[in-house]
Formats: C-alpha cells, structure tokens, sequence
C-alpha cells in the first residue's frame, strides 16, 4: 500500500531567536493537550509536527519567553 | 506471540486528569492518605480536559437565596424530557453549594458582589444557577497544586485502550499504552474510576479540521468505548450533544456569559426568536429551524449594548475557556460593537455534560461494574456541566475508598494482556497501510452524513453497514510512530462511539429531546419511551440495547413548568 505526505500550513510558529528549547525547556511540549509539539533536535527549537491543533493557546501563554504564537488554522480561520 | 507489558499495583487508579478526575484523586487521597492513588492522562494533567485554559462560568450552581436542589431537580427533569434518575440529579444539587465553598477556599475565583455574596443570574427557564467566573482561567493551576500537595501520582501520556475485569467480575485493572515511546502497561487496581470527558470527535466540524471540534479533541470517546467493552451499561446515548457555536471558530458563543448583560440569540433581522438562551434539545430545535429558515442564519447579538459592557464581554470570552475567539473574530473584521456574531450549530458529540449520553451511573457514581466508577462528561448525569463534573469526581473518589478498604483487587486474566497488546501493537508492526487520519476522516464524515439530527431510519441503517465495513478497514490501519499509535487507537474508540449512537438512535422509536433525537419517521413523543435506553455488549459480544424504567420521580415537575420548556419559540416572529 503506497502512501504520499501533504505538506500544510501549521497554525503555531515558533520564533527561533526567543525559543530556549537547546537549554533543556519543554514546557510548550509538555502542556499541549494534543501532543503535535517537538523540539527539533537539528537546531534546538520547538516545532509543530502534528497539524492537529485546537488553538487552545496554552503553549503561547506557558512559554517562558513569548516565543510560540497560536494563529487560527487555515481551514477554520 | 505475546508482546511486552510492565505491570503496576495501585488501589484506585483515575483515568482522565481534566475535571473529574483531579477532584476524584484529589479527595480520595484526602479520605485515606494511605492509599495508593494514581492518576492517568493522555494529555498532560497541567493543562488536559474540557477546563484546560480555564472556564468562564458555573451554568448549574444551586446556591441557597438563589435556587434550592428541589428546584433544580425539577428544572433537569424537565430539561431533560422527564428521563432522569432524579437521585442521580439530586446527589449533584445538594452538594453543589459545598463544592463552589471548596472550590472558592482553593481560591477558584467566582464573582462576588459588593457585599461578598456570590453574583448567581439568571439564563435558565425557570430558576437562578449561573454564577460568571471573569477570572476563571486558573483552575488548573490550582487543582494541579492539590494533586501534588496530597501525593497523588500523577502519570502523564498514557492513553488507556481498555478496562479488565477479574473472575470474580469486578474491575480489576486497566490496560495503557505510553503514546510518546509505545510502552504497554497493565495496571492492577482494587478500583478504576472513568473521567474521560466528552467523546467529542465523533461528527466532522463544518470546516473540515478535524480537530476543530465543539469539545477539547483530546476527548475522542475513550471511556465511552472502554465501558462498553468491559461490560457497563450506558445511557441515554441517542441523545446526542449538539451546541450552538460561533461558526467554523467551533466554541461556545457564548450566550451564559452575554445573556446576563444584555446580550441574546437572534436571526438575520436582529430580532429573539427563542425565550430562553439555557442549551436543551428544544431550544437547540427552535435554533436549527431558524437556521435553516427564511430569516437565518443565526447570530449573537451584542452591537446594541454600551462600551462598557461589550469590553466586560470582550475581557471574559477572549481570555478564558476558549481565549482564541478574540483572535478568530480579528482574522475575520468582526467587531462586537458593529457586528453580529454568525452562529452555527456543533457536529454531533456524547457528553452527559451538556445533554445526557454517558455510562450508566447511580448516586454513588457506581456503574453496573462493581469497583468501576465514573465521572464527569462521561458518566450519565444530565447536563452536569463542569460542576457536576467536580461533584461527582469527588463522590467517585469517597466511593472508590469506602470500597477499596474492604476489597482485594480481582484476578485478570492473562489472556486480557496478551490479546489486547497485540491489539494495541498491530498498527507499529505493519509497513503501510491506511493511516489514523484518513480512517478518522472517514468514519467522521459518515456520522455527519448518516447520523446528524434529523435522523431518518433507513440513514442511520446504511450508516451502521458503512461503519462495519470500516471496522474490517481497521485491520490495516497503520502507524508509524507511537503518537500516530495514539491517533489509531482513538479511531477505534470513534468508531465505537459511532456505532453506539446509531444503534441507540435506532432502538428509540419516537422522538425525543428536541434536536437531539428528532426522527423524522418517529416524529412524535410517546409515553411509552419514558424510560432510559441502555446499551450493552450482550452475551454474544453484540451491541444490544433494553429498556428500563425510570424510578418514580421525588419532586414531581409542574405541568405550567413543562409547557414552558415546550414553548420557547417567540410566537408574534412567527405571525409576521
């Protein structure tokens, strides 16, 4: 059974300047409900790897540094 | 071949940590600090369930001067078309004003007015229960502080696939899987307590995100198809959840918060046309006509109330609950002072929270499995909402211990692990296949198509062969790392939950509750279906259903007060 992969817009963007994921913090990781976060272990940020959000924003309002931003996904905005 | 599985021993193990199930372990530990109480979550107890970013009001407090549990009882009988267990309801209201105490000592934030008493209005038909909670977004925390300061041991990312139960026909465990590594584990318990929310994934949101649901999506019916599958019977699932939302953002709108300060729900020409804003299956019938009608679609409207009072509104719904409505309405132009907000009605969901589907439970949050108990959206208490999710999470608690001190856990047949890890494990060890997504997309689809009220017989029919069709589908269903492992064992709780809803939906022969269970062949009430339907896996592993009676009433509702339930369209809009 062949299968294919859809790249999609994700609705959470991390800003890699802010993100202090290399210093060990998981805490946008930890919180969301639905466990589509990562931290990529190529450069040390968080990534939304799951596009399978409810824009329930507590990655946005626990991170320590401002740095991940909950926009509305596309098909619901 | 029979896969690895660690093996733990607790005395009561809750399953679920969002609302229930903290209260639960909470006041178990409380109770008997000396037994063992583990907590399990598929999400993270920090931040899981319904209340994840906190909640802006209580829709059912019965606070003494405002509503009295007779009162209230007679309300959700009403509410609810007559079929309830008034004990069930009763239990609930007569410890619901110590509960917002305890909830308040814990430093739940409730509005107070200036002299400290607590601010209840009025949204309800006929009595006073809704208390605002502005400042309601730190219920997390708090409970999070109480499970750590009373020990309870909190495991985080495991979804439990399914409830044993021993040779002795108690509950006598649970089986998990850890969704970030795929590490199984079966947990012997003395008790297990089920608080695991909403099944909530079961009908496609309008805009096609399948993750865009009315309820937290975390909720994807685990418990509902875990009861099943041990034996418990479950209630009033054909009467389903269905919600009044802001359109395509999906949440609450959210008429208990803007009713009390002026707002209301009104068709194209801004005009009422329903008395009442209270969510029953009545009035969700009168919104879904006037959605469908020549005046919709449907608004809030809140443009003609002053700054003031909009920015109050504003303050509330864009940061609790669902704090992402003020950004959805800024994506879309849409401002509260110019614009009515257009209004949509949810995809269909089973949740005693709002409505009434859920395990069968009594006063005591027993189901019809002895040690087994539930609580919260899933347990069948009608519209309990969040408070009755902490009302009945700490009596499952006080019950689990009151049990667990005179009872030895029950044997577990090992025949339970070895098939149900293989179960759990199949879709890791295929190569390819038909992934969670597709599977869930589809079966989804379908319940729009086959099962959203109203319901016609012969719909519902093929949609029970679409769906077994799927059921062989599932063999094939493949995942490629264990958090798509999670997402295919959820499929199968869906595919559960959807099957439960058209067999229950199909026993019913009337209609009943408004919306939610509208035949359009049955289209009348009848007094002979004035009785609970259960579901059950009967003896040859079939989803079966019976009738049972309701007990007699304990405060018989008043027949003026059962018209007006009935009455809630606004006559004069319909002359015009």
């Amino acid at each position: 059974m062949a299968t294919a992969s859809m790249l999609v817009k994700v609705p959470v963007s991390v800003d890699a300047d802010k993100c202090i994921a290399s210093k060990g913090c998981t805490v946008c990781v930890d919180v969301c409900p639905l466990d589509v976060l990562v931290i990529d272990i190529n450069n040390g940020v968080a990534l939304m790897q799951y596009d399978e959000c409810w824009y329930c924003t507590p990655c946005e309002v626990d991170c320590p540094t401002h740095a991940l931003t909950v926009d509305i996904p596309y098909l619901v905005k | 071949m029979s896969a690895e599985y660690a093996e733990k021993e607790v005395d009561i193990l809750v399953v679920g940590g969002g609302t229930a199930g903290p209260m639960a372990a909470i006041r178990a530990k409380e109770a008997n600090p000396r037994l063992n109480v583990m907590l399990i979550e598929k999400a993270n107890v920090k931040r899981s369930g319904a209340i994840s970013m906190g909640m802006d009001g209580l829709n059912n407090a019965v606070i003494p001067g405002h509503a009295t549990p007779e009162q209230y009882v007679r309300e959700i009988t009403i509410a609810n078309d007559g079929i309830v267990n008034q004990k069930a309801i009763l239990a609930y209201a007569s410890n619901s004003f110590q509960m917002i105490q305890r909830l308040d000592k814990w430093g739940v934030k409730f509005e107070k007015d200036e002299t400290g008493e607590f601010a209840v209005k009025k949204v309800h038909h006929l009595g006073n229960y809704v208390l605002p909670m502005p400042e309601g977004h730190n219920v997390k925390k708090i409970l999070y502080r109480l499970l750590r300061k009373n020990r309870v041991d909190v495991t985080n990312r495991y979804k439990v696939t399914r409830v044993a139960v021993g040779q002795n026909h108690r509950v006598s465990g649970v089986m998990a899987v850890d969704t970030r590594t795929a590490e199984l584990v079966f947990i012997k318990a003395k008790s297990v307590i089920i608080c695991t929310g909403a099944a909530g994934r079961l009908g496609l949101p309008s805009s096609g995100y399948l993750f865009g649901t009315y309820e937290n999506p975390t909720n994807a019916g685990d418990g509902y198809a875990m009861a099943y599958h041990a034996g418990a019977e479950l209630s009033g699932i054909e009467c389903f959840q269905i919600n009044p939302l802001i359109k395509d953002y999906n949440g609450p709108a959210c008429a208990y918060v803007t009713g009390p300060l002026g707002g209301y729900t009104a068709n194209a020409h801004g005009e009422r046309f329903i008395e009442c804003d209270y969510w029953s299956g009545q009035m969700m019938l009168e919104f879904f006509r006037e959605l469908e009608g020549g005046n919709g679609p449907v608004f809030l409207k809140v443009n003609h109330l002053a700054e003031e009072t909009i920015s109050t509104i504003e303050n509330i719904l864009h940061t609790n609950e669902r704090p992402s409505r003020g950004r959805f309405h800024e994506g879309r132009g849409t401002n509260y002072r110019q614009d009515m907000i257009e209004m949509h009605i949810s995809e269909i969901g089973l949740c005693s929270g709002h409505s009434a589907s859920g395990i069968w439970v009594n006063e005591r949050a027993e189901t019809t499995i002895p040690g087994l108990y539930a609580a919260g959206d899933v347990a069948c208490v009608p519209h309990n909402y969040m408070l009755g999710a902490f009302v009945y999470g700490e009596i499952a608690g006080l019950e689990a211990v009151k049990y667990c001190e005179n009872m030895s856990a029950d044997k577990t047949d090992s025949d339970f692990m070895a098939h149900e890890s293989e179960r759990i494990l199949r879709p890791l060890k295929r190569k390819s296949g038909i992934t969670p997504y597709q599977a869930e997309y589809k079966i989804r689809r379908l319940v729009n198509d086959y099962l959203q009220p109203p319901k016609v017989t012969k719909k519902m029919e093929l949609g029970l062969r679409r769906f077994s069709e799927i059921r062989d589908d599932l063999n094939d269903l493949w995942a490629d790392c264990p958090h798509n492992l999670l997402r295919a064992m959820e499929v199968h709780d869906i595919l559960d939950c959807a099957e439960m809803a058209a067999v229950s939906s199909l026993y019913r022969t009337e209609s009943r509750w408004g919306l939610y269970h509208y035949r359009v062949d049955y289209p009348e009430k009848e007094d002979d279906w004035l009785c609970h339907v259960q579901l059950y896996k009967d003896g040859e592993g079939q989803m079966a259903c019976k009738k049972i009676p309701i007990e007699p009433y304990i405060f018989e509702p008043d027949a003026g007060d059962v018209q007006a339930y009935e009455r809630l369209r606004i006559v004069a809009r319909d002359m015009l």
